[in-house]
């Protein structure tokens, strides 16, 4: 079926093929007879073994044979020698087998089966192994064969281990011999054995070891995922650990259905909010679970810590998060009041990998609520947005008051004992830093600028809290764009990064968030109070990331990019107004992140490319029955709209039913006819405005 | 850029399907399950679904099931989950999956599970197990390297149990993603030779992870076309290559993943046309 030359068909080569045909035919009709009566005499079993010889790919023909053996071994008169022989018959059929075609899967595994009957020596099957891994390295039948083997017949991962040694020094460019070498040096460095007690003495020497490779030709891949494993083994924190939260340490927060324009606080920790409540975000390091009121305790006059509901926000029915999210009520009279949290004070908050949350974090803020007074001098919530340049006025550094939701000088979160970060891990990165530049100051190489960009961002993000803060990203975007025009062929891979680093830049300091700040107004001023607005538009992203910093923002533009994934927006659960406008969202399903959104009230995803294609890039990454995250009660009452609307605009039903909208912008995708507008409609009853109309 | 000869591929497949005498014919007799699957939904995503008889179809498939509910590759053979799959498939594809006794086939695949979660593919215990790996892929034994066809069956597993999540993204992405070569194609592992059985494998894991931006699309659409032999119809797997029905149905499901214009959309999970995912989840 693979790497045969196209020929035409000549006349006797058919000819031969039809008697061959035949012949084969006969041998078949004769094997199903003896299979279906269960007839396992000598003569009976040899003819499975032609027949496997010259189709070893009959995969009844293997079962056949293992009845077959099994009806042999069970016999009263059956003794170890000849126990022995009948093994022996089996091996032999398969060699002959493999020797026509070295990747036939039930040869392989009716080997291991025999195997498993306790016969034959390591020796035996480590010369077989040989011979078919000198004829081709790469054959992944043979080395999941050795690693049964190996395991079966307790050779030692270092045997093993020297072994890839040496099938490398043969030939660098072997990923299989690098792949099984990263297997067994993870079960050594956990298993604590011998010689590979700690990472600090075992990974320098295997940089050292992989540099070989990658320098000798930087264009073979084998080496590239063998270094981005050691990378990660180096950079990875096992421990899970709170980075962000909100409200942030340290803030003042003050809730509001109305405002007051002299107003004493500041518009980054104002929270509009008609709900009588509001979240408390918690953000860590990696996803985790156990996150609950025995784990986390909020400290407050006016709320019961134990009472708390905790979830995770997960696009699955998964336990597991980064972001986790209570919900406070507060009291309609007037309150000054401290809150306090804990996380971790007790076990039973893991991560996925098993590690337990070894701190002890806390984090405090003061909560203020102003009652309602029905006076003029206070504004209203904005009606509607409108998103024009016009509407916004940049915030400035217009007063010096600090952000106290983005502590950058210090972790914004008390935690006891100090995380800190081991010498080994930042020497070993500089140390790969510099090799790398050596590198490409010898060759302009795509491995090269690829792994320094990630060098880079690894170290930075490893010196965080260092007093001496380092910043890299300027040299990392630099060489994300000219990856994008060395390899064209991954462009959106290299700007999905750039966008990625883009962002962590623009949240890396107070000074450079402001410029990104704007307070939105309208025709009317003083009339209309609304949040601080963070405008990430006409920026180029592909991507959205550095969520933990974003977690105080309630409005955001991100109009005029190249999103088409929205993958993440789930953590920012103030969020009531979001333009998308003028992006490259493909489907409904990519907006599954809204959904966790419950504060959402304003929504533009104007010309955007929905329904313009017919390949879904999100069908299984959103909560639909397709990937049975929603039953089928998904439509059980549903009467507002017809059937064929079901079918035709499942994925918008799913979404928007969930969402609590009352202003929704829409118009320029191609979906978004006068019939898919009347049905939204029907789907969202408290819908106010949709692409400028009023409605009801 | 050349063309998608679709009369010339269904010729083809129609041709095979005749062609019951030649030896590669009768080598590959064990599988005919699956050459139904793959020529039947190539040419449901050509338009050409009509031109077979499906009451015959459908009689053969049910004469391949067993006492034990499963199916097996061709009549006489033993049953496997493979071919069980195969058959439901292309039942569907019909709209025929009430001839089914459902309980029954799915009390044959609910046998097969073991212990450990895994699935052996019949009473004999070959298991291909999901194991993720280290580079973000999958392998088809616990420690095995990754493979991009082992990485279609984990991640369309794992996407149908709404599991994506386990899945680093970025990482799985860039290793999919390196599996495009110079000349447009896909090969399945790292310094191998492109194969266009990768369309399917490699570019339906990159859809279902949304990270397919990250490959050359319109190459990849050249390659795929390169392969056809315009001449007699089918696929192959290289350029100039002999040409099968597995080949010809990766080569039309890459383009339908590619959107190339004029095929039907294929599920990536599924591997079945989206219309008939869609009429058994969405209709009431």
């Amino acid at each position: 079926m693979h790497g045969r030359p196209r020929k035409a068909p000549k006349p006797e080569d058919e000819a031969a093929s039809a008697a061959k045909a035949q012949k084969l035919r006969a041998l078949q009709t004769q094997f199903f007879s003896y299979h279906h009566n269960k007839i396992y005499t000598k003569e009976a079993v040899e003819l499975s073994a032609k027949l496997l010889e010259i189709n070893p790919e009959s995969y009844t023909a293997w079962n056949y044979r293992k009845l077959a053996v099994e009806h042999h071994l069970s016999q009263p008169e059956c003794d170890p020698d000849s126990a022995k022989s009948i093994l022996d018959d089996e091996l032999r059929v398969v060699e002959s087998a493999l020797r026509q075609n070295f990747k036939s899967y039930g040869a392989w595994h009716h080997r291991k089966w025999v195997i498993s009957k306790g016969h034959s020596s390591i020796d035996n099957e480590l010369r077989l192994l040989d011979k078919f891994q000198k004829a081709d390295s790469r054959n992944f039948h043979a080395w999941n064969y050795r690693r049964f083997v190996a395991e079966s017949m307790n050779r030692s991962e270092q045997d093993e281990l020297k072994y890839t040694e040496d099938m490398i020094y043969t030939n660098f460019s072997n990923y299989s011999a690098w792949h099984n070498r990263s297997v067994l040096l993870s079960t050594l460095l956990e298993k604590k054995a011998e010689g590979f007690l700690s990472k600090e003495k075992v990974l320098p020497e295997e940089y050292e070891f992989i540099h070989q490779a990658i320098f000798t030709d930087p264009d073979d891949q084998s080496g590239w995922f063998y270094h981005l494993w050691l990378l990660d083994q180096t950079v990875k924190a096992d421990s899970p650990l709170l980075i962000s939260s909100w409200p942030a340490h340290g803030s003042d927060v003050q809730l509001v259905d109305r405002c007051h324009n002299d107003s004493a606080f500041s518009p980054f920790t104002t929270l509009h909010s008609d709900s009588g409540s509001f979240p408390v975000v918690l953000y860590f390091n990696q996803p985790v679970e156990g996150v609950s009121s025995s784990t986390v305790t909020v400290e407050s006059e006016f709320n019961k810590s134990e009472d708390l509901v905790w979830n995770p926000l997960s696009v699955s029915n998964s336990q597991a998060a980064k972001v986790w999210v209570t919900h406070l009520k507060f009291p309609t009279s007037e309150l000054h009041c401290p809150v306090e949290v804990s996380v971790g004070h007790s076990k039973g908050i893991t991560s996925t990998r098993g590690f337990q949350y070894s701190f002890s974090s806390v984090f405090s803020f003061k909560v203020h609520v102003q009652p309602t007074k029905k006076d003029s001098s206070q504004g209203s919530v904005a009606e509607s947005i409108l998103w024009r340049e016009e509407n916004f006025k940049a915030y400035g550094t217009q007063s010096e008051e600090s952000i106290p939701i983005l502590s950058f000088d210090q972790l914004s979160i008390r935690n006891d004992p100090e995380p800190t970060v081991s010498d080994w891990r930042v020497e070993a990165l500089s140390k790969e830093i510099e090799c790398f530049r050596e590198l490409l100051s010898l060759m302009d190489c795509k491995i090269g600028k690829l792994t320094l960009a990630r060098l880079l961002m690894a170290y930075d993000s490893m010196s965080l809290s260092c007093t001496n803060k380092l910043d890299h990203s300027d040299e990392v975007l630099e060489l994300y764009s000219d990856l994008m025009k060395l390899d064209p062929s991954h462009h959106q891979c290299y700007k999905d990064g750039h966008s990625l680093v883009l962002l962590k830049q623009v949240t890396s300091s107070r000074e450079s968030l402001l410029k990104y700040c704007s307070k939105y107004t309208d025709s009317v001023p003083l009339t209309i109070c609304s949040p601080i607005c963070l405008r990430l538009n006409n920026l180029s992203l592909s991507r959205v990331g550095a969520f933990e910093k974003l977690l105080w923002v309630q409005m955001l533009d991100l109009s005029h990019n190249e999103l088409q994934s929205i993958e993440g927006l789930e953590a920012l659960q103030l969020l009531s107004s979001l333009s998308l406008r003028n992006n490259k969202l493909r489907s409904f399903t990519a907006l599954d992140p809204l959904r966790k959104l419950k504060s959402l009230r304003v929504l533009d995803i104007s010309y955007n490319h929905i329904g313009e294609h017919s390949i879904d890039t999100t069908r299984y990454l959103c909560a639909s029955p397709l990937s049975h995250l929603v039953g089928s009660e998904w439509n059980k009452d549903e009467t507002v709209i017809g059937d064929v609307a079901l079918i035709n605009y499942w994925d918008a039903f799913l979404i928007f039913k969930e969402l609590n909208l009352k202003q929704l912008d829409i118009m320029g995708s191609a979906i978004a006819d006068e019939k898919f507008k009347s049905v939204l409609v029907k789907i969202m009853p408290t819908l106010k405005q949709l692409d400028g109309e009023r409605l009801g | 850029m050349g063309e998608l000869a679709v009369y010339k591929h269904v010729h083809y497949i129609l041709s095979v399907e005749k062609r019951k005498d030649s030896f590669e014919s009768v080598v590959m007799d064990h599988l005919r399950m699956n050459g139904a699957y793959w020529g039947l939904t190539t040419l449901d995503l050509l338009g050409k679904l009509g031109t077979v008889n499906a009451d015959e179809v459908i009689s053969w498939i049910m004469k391949c099931q067993h006492e034990s509910g499963g199916f097996a590759g061709n009549i006489g053979h033993d049953p496997h989950i493979l071919y069980t799959l195969s058959a439901v498939q292309v039942l569907a594809l019909f709209n025929k999956l009430d001839v089914l006794d459902t309980d029954k086939v799915a009390a044959y695949i609910i046998g097969l599970q073991n212990e450990d979660g895994s699935f052996s593919g019949d009473m004999w215990g070959e298991v291909d197990t999901s194991c993720r790996n280290l580079d973000g892929g999958f392998g088809c034994t616990p420690g095995g390297e990754s493979h991009a066809g082992q990485i279609f069956c984990c991640v369309g597993a794992l996407a149908i149990a709404g599991s994506l999540h386990h899945i680093d993204k970025d990482l799985l992405g860039w290793w999919l993603c390196e599996r495009q070569v110079k000349s447009g194609g896909l090969n399945g592992r790292p310094e191998k030779l492109p194969d266009v059985c990768y369309s399917w494998w490699v570019l339906s894991s990159l859809i279902l992870i949304d990270r397919v931006h990250w490959i050359d699309k319109e190459k990849l659409v050249k390659f795929i076309l390169d392969c056809q032999d315009v001449e007699n119809g089918g696929i192959s797997d290289r350029p100039n290559d002999a040409v099968d029905v597995f080949h010809t149905y990766f080569g039309v499901a890459g383009l339908s993943l590619l959107e190339y214009p004029g095929l039907k959309a294929i599920d990536p999970a599924y591997a079945l046309p989206v219309n008939v995912i869609n009429r058994i989840f969405f209709s009431r």
